[in-house]
């Protein structure tokens, strides 16, 4: 298969500069407001601040892929003593919690690192306290195919039974109808 | 649709109970801004001179400002005011945090409490959702640990809390509002909440808060920002370091106390101790602030880092800010930081001012080595400094025993225990406890900012001047030809031709007429912030600082629409402040109460004082007394306050 170049985008999170100003969350909802800079409102940000102030906790976390259903069981991170909220360093908008929605339509909100902002990632300028930095980087991978969410499914299934299992079983389920 | 404000407002009678949502005149904004500006016209309005600080009718305004919840840097400031218990005047603390921000996401400019609630309650406001709730289970709660305790219930993590401690239930006179790493600590804002019976008032807010040409407001806040990282990374040469840069004085950072313990005065405000910063207090010192301070930080939107969370083994955590990690300490003439840090974390639960607390302490312990207060007084008061000061500390927040007294302030406690106590209270203006600084020469300057501000806390008057001159000429060339804050050109030549001794050095250079326009500038600048609750250590307080009379105009414009020039923007908070005078002059100020401590400069010069106020009243358009005049009221569309002055009489008819 040929190789091909992929971009690799990252914000680097360096929480422990984070002086909990929620400066990203600000700049992040002018940015996606409509028209541009039109309206501010934190609580629309893809990017949010998760702060205990007592327990010396302040961590961004930027809003990734929406999930239609929650993980099976949650997860609870103590670090340096630190007890962090369920599922605290979990990007994904997702039905467990209120995080990563539009507070108007419940909506799922998701980082699009500032697409069309020539300056990359509003947060990362934002922050003057050089918590966020912006890192590119090309990387060589296989071209394949992207899966679809049925094929990776099937894919699995496969692997347990065997195709011959697989094959007759839908053969067989076909057939009924 | 309203810009940058909301347009509304909550009023809450404790009283009934009820709560209305109130939209608010346009007109008002172009008159007054917002913040400050906004609630002093509210108050003249609607409180009537007669109105005691704790009758019902004594208004308690939140108020945010025109840029909180905008993009703004450092605009996170929350102006509480009310008629102040301690002085009787229309008092304005401040606090920075993280309340205002969520009341403007919330949908509000401020929150109006009239009345008294019969029973402990608090509000908490989420949205178009706002309730009086029950919190007789709160009642002695501490002020710190009370926020948390008030987002568990209400399972809002991300709800902001103001609250009070014991002292405010108690109506101390110095009791503070606590919120976040902030207080709202002069004048005894946290008396008038725990007189009207308000624990605490919770805010969580999801709505948006619109900008009328926010792209253009952002290409401002650009150059605002460049100029900031420039100042970061060019600190002022010829100034201490914690004048050098920008932001308030960065105390939880900096370890380097040399400055405050040497130059401020120690116990009731008496001595200054020139040789206590040695090496070994250095050490000593250092280790405990970086075991202690766990982490820098700031308040909503800002990159400054003026705030500490604090860790001290066997104390409960907490945040502090500024000045307070030394004044405890050094009122108790104790040399360890250790007990700085402890006695704050009891200081903030307990909700007092870390400025006046400290000191009625210290007059407490010298009334007792004098006998004016007696072994009875001090019955069960441990020996050591230490322990003494914790006790009276207890004594005051709960107004136990001789701490019923002492709980009023230096003031009015002095004539409460007379048998010649009232000399030792040496150290307020205006019955309101001052910074403990004991100079030399008279400072024309300090004297007016002292004297006349309605703030009557210096350092929330000062900052954009110098506070000293440069000694070479050469130095004071470099400084103004990189000036661009000033608002006029001949402010550039004051500065060259101040000199630290001579002819052209203080007490009469700058001249009374130079020495006005300084300090109206200053205050100009802290006004504006005031309105916009923008911290001033981002614009007022500090040297060079990034917001300035030039950006702010453009800034105000394209947030809000309205389409203001400096003279504009000028002329708004000249009105605001004359109007606040007037306010205070109603309240009973007079010309006899303009004036720093005796005791504030060893030199003193009684006819230039008296000069230096009556061409800065002149130069304010006031008369002799310092009433605003009906043609300064007249200019200002003031006229209004004219006509209520002189039906009041303190403007008589042909007298201006």
């Amino acid at each position: 298969m040929a190789k091909i170049k992929k971009t690799i985008k990252t914000i680097r999170v360096d929480a422990d500069k984070c002086n909990g100003c929620r400066g990203c969350e600000i700049i992040c909802s002018a940015y996606h407001a409509e028209p541009k800079y039109s309206s501010i409102n934190p609580a629309k940000s893809r990017i949010q601040v998760l702060t205990h102030r007592l327990q010396n906790i302040w961590l961004p976390v930027f809003a990734g892929e929406y999930t239609p259903a929650e993980c099976m069981g949650r997860d609870k991170y103590v670090i340096d003593g630190k007890e962090y909220e369920e599922c605290a360093f979990c990007r994904a908008a997702c039905p467990s919690r209120d995080l990563f929605k539009d507070p108007d339509s419940g909506l799922p909100l998701k980082c699009d690192m500032c697409e069309g902002n020539e300056s990359g990632p509003l947060c990362v300028e934002w922050c003057l306290n050089d918590v966020l930095t912006y890192e590119e980087r090309e990387e060589e991978v296989e071209e394949e195919v992207e899966m679809e969410e049925m094929e990776i499914g099937l894919g699995s299934l496969i692997d347990k039974y065997g195709l011959d299992k697989i094959a007759s079983t839908v053969a067989r389920m076909s057939q009924k109808d | 649709m309203r810009y940058a404000e909301t347009g509304y407002n909550l009023e809450i009678d404790l009283a009934t109970g009820n709560i209305e949502r109130v939209e608010t005149d346009p007109k008002l904004m172009e008159l007054h801004l917002g913040g400050l500006g906004t609630s002093v016209k509210m108050h003249w309005d609607r409180v009537p001179p007669e109105t005691k600080p704790f009758d019902p009718e004594n208004l308690l305004i939140f108020s945010t400002g025109l840029f909180n919840g905008t993009p703004a840097y450092s605009s996170n400031r929350t102006v509480v005011s009310f008629i102040s218990p301690q002085t009787g005047l229309l008092a304005y603390p401040m606090m920075g945090g993280f309340w205002s921000a969520e009341l403007k996401y919330a949908g509000y400019d401020k929150v109006i409490f009239r009345n008294k609630s019969p029973k402990w309650v608090y509000l908490w406001v989420h949205n178009d959702t706002v309730e009086l709730r029950d919190a007789s289970h709160l009642e002695g709660r501490g002020a710190v640990e009370t926020q948390d305790l008030i987002r568990e219930e209400l399972g809002e993590p991300k709800a902001e809390v103001a609250a009070i401690g014991p002292a405010g239930e108690h109506k101390v006179f110095v009791a503070s509002i606590e919120q976040s790493r902030s207080s709202a600590s002069r004048g005894g804002g946290g008396a008038v909440m725990g007189d009207k019976k308000i624990k605490a008032v919770a805010v969580r807010g999801t709505k948006d808060v619109y900008l009328a040409r926010g792209a253009e407001f952002m290409e401002h806040m650009k150059e605002v920002t460049e100029y900031i990282n420039f100042r970061n990374e060019n600190p002022l040469p010829g100034v201490m370091t914690i004048l050098s840069g920008i932001g308030s004085p960065q105390e939880m950072k900096h370890t380097d106390e040399k400055w405050h313990t040497e130059s401020f005065a120690w116990g009731n405000a008496r001595v200054r101790r020139k040789d206590f910063w040695t090496k070994e207090v250095e050490e000593k010192w250092t280790k405990t602030h970086l075991g202690t301070v766990k982490r820098l930080i700031s308040c909503f939107n800002c990159p400054q880092q003026c705030g500490g969370l604090v860790s001290y083994e066997g104390v409960p955590r907490y945040m502090m800010k500024c000045f307070s990690k030394l004044t405890y300490l050094m009122a108790a003439y104790v040399d360890d930081l250790d007990f700085g840090f402890k006695i704050a974390q009891r200081a903030f639960e307990y909700g007092v001012d870390s400025f006046s607390t400290p000191q009625i302490l210290a007059f407490a312990v010298e009334l007792y080595e004098a006998g004016i207060l007696t072994d009875k007084d001090f019955e069960g008061c441990p020996s050591d400094k230490e322990g003494r000061f914790m006790w009276l500390l207890d004594r005051l927040a709960l107004r136990e025993g001789i701490g019923d007294v002492l709980a009023d302030g230096t003031y009015w406690a002095a004539r409460k225990i007379g048998n010649g106590a009232e000399e030792y209270d040496h150290n307020t203006i205006k019955k309101h406890e001052q910074m403990n600084i004991k100079l030399g020469m008279l400072d024309p300057l300090y004297y007016l900012m002292f004297a006349t501000n309605e703030k009557i806390s210096i350092t929330q008057i000062e900052g954009n001047w110098p506070q000293a001159a440069f000694p070479s000429r050469e130095d004071r060339e470099a400084f103004v030809k990189d000036w661009p804050q000033i608002p006029d050109d001949k402010f550039k030549q004051y500065f060259l031709d101040w000199e630290p001794r001579g002819d052209n050095s203080n007490p009469y250079y700058p001249t009374p007429q130079m020495s006005a326009e300084i300090v109206d500038w200053m205050e100009m600048l802290h006004n504006i912030d005031d309105a916009l609750c923008l911290c001033a250590g981002m614009a007022s307080f500090c040297l060079k600082p990034p917001y300035h009379i030039h950006n702010y105009p453009k800034l105000i414009s394209a947030a809000t629409g309205m389409d203001l020039d400096e003279e504009g923007l000028k002329k708004i908070v000249n009105r605001s402040r004359n109007l606040h005078r007037a306010y205070n002059i109603r309240l009973g100020l007079t010309r006899a109460d303009e004036k720093p401590p005796e005791d504030h400069w060893r030199k003193r010069f009684p006819e230039l004082e008296e000069e230096l106020l009556t061409t800065y009243y002149k130069y304010k358009g006031w008369n002799y007394d310092g009433v605003p005049t009906k043609e300064r009221l007249h200019e200002l569309d003031l006229d209004y306050v004219a006509e209520d002055l002189e039906k009041r009489g303190f403007l008589k008819d042909g007298q201006d």
